[in-house]
């Protein structure tokens, strides 16, 4: 699967103080973070923005102390779980539940993991691709609504959205693997 | 396939799983990658403070006529990391 710059490469780089790299690692791991407070801890809108804002000024701070700068994603995904569950126990909300949240949303942070890999596997799509699925699936955009924005018929998303997700499907089994990402559908 | 293997790719579980990352609020986004500049920001103001004894004096009266006076933007966010850091500055 191709990415432009590893997750190695942009930890080094934000290390060495590139404001792009920054902002580039904020974005690729923004929706993971979200979707790990939202979706494996439901927590609410105005809780998972304090947990968003306090795991990237986390990651900024201790950014030293990763040892392997490859593992940003778990070191993220950990720096979120424990936010949350922070979140929870302030909010006195643990013990509504019959588990521990440690134990109960492993399931779902995994879920979510493979999800970003598949996310990722958006990027070696073209960029029309990458939009079409994007819109459809996790914005849940309708077909009108992508057709408007991509100034395209109505009739062709459907088959649009086929033949991406069969390329994104190929990408990430490896049959596309070293093939620059085309300009076309 | 055991049971811990996923699941193969077929297009309606990528569907799925392309769903469950849906972006976050920008404004959100946007706060987190301003996070640096914020803290070079606040550095710089409490290095001003350290240096200059009357600024110093200033932020403890009135923390955001002083900022202002200073040129600063007196955000919400900024007053309140700034507020943070006036004990250790004594």
């Amino acid at each position: 699967m191709s990415i432009e710059v590893t997750d190695a490469q942009l930890v080094e780089r934000c290390r060495a103080g590139e404001a792009a790299a920054w902002n580039e690692l904020v974005e690729r791991f923004s929706r993971y973070v979200y979707a790990i407070a939202v979706r494996a801890f439901r927590l609410p809108e105005h809780d998972a923005e304090d947990v968003f804002q306090d795991v990237f000024a986390r990651t900024y701070e201790r950014l030293d102390s990763l040892r392997d700068d490859a593992a940003i994603r778990p070191w993220i995904a950990q720096l979120t779980r424990n936010a949350c569950i922070d979140r929870l126990r302030a909010g006195g909300r643990e013990e509504s539940t019959a588990e521990p949240f440690e134990w109960a949303n492993d399931a779902a942070i995994e879920q979510l993991d493979e999800a970003l890999t598949v996310q990722e596997g958006l990027h070696a799509l073209s960029p029309n691709c990458r939009e079409v699925l994007d819109r459809f699936f996790a914005r849940d955009e309708s077909y009108r609504t992508i057709a408007e924005a991509l100034g395209l018929p109505p009739g062709t998303i459907a088959s649009r959205i086929s033949r991406c997700l069969g390329k994104l499907r190929a990408e990430l089994e490896g049959r596309n693997s070293g093939s620059a990402p085309s300009e076309e559908w | 396939m055991s049971p811990n293997t996923p699941p193969p790719f077929d297009e309606e579980r990528l569907g799925e799983l392309l769903g469950l990352l849906p972006p976050a609020p920008r404004g959100w986004t946007l706060a987190a990658q301003e996070l640096p500049a914020a803290r070079r920001e606040l550095d710089e103001i409490v290095e001003l403070a350290r240096a200059d004894a009357e600024f110093r004096r200033r932020l403890m009266a009135d923390l955001e006529a002083a900022l202002a006076t200073a040129g600063y933007e007196t955000r919400a966010e900024l007053l309140a990391a700034v507020r943070a850091r006036l004990p250790e500055l004594g």
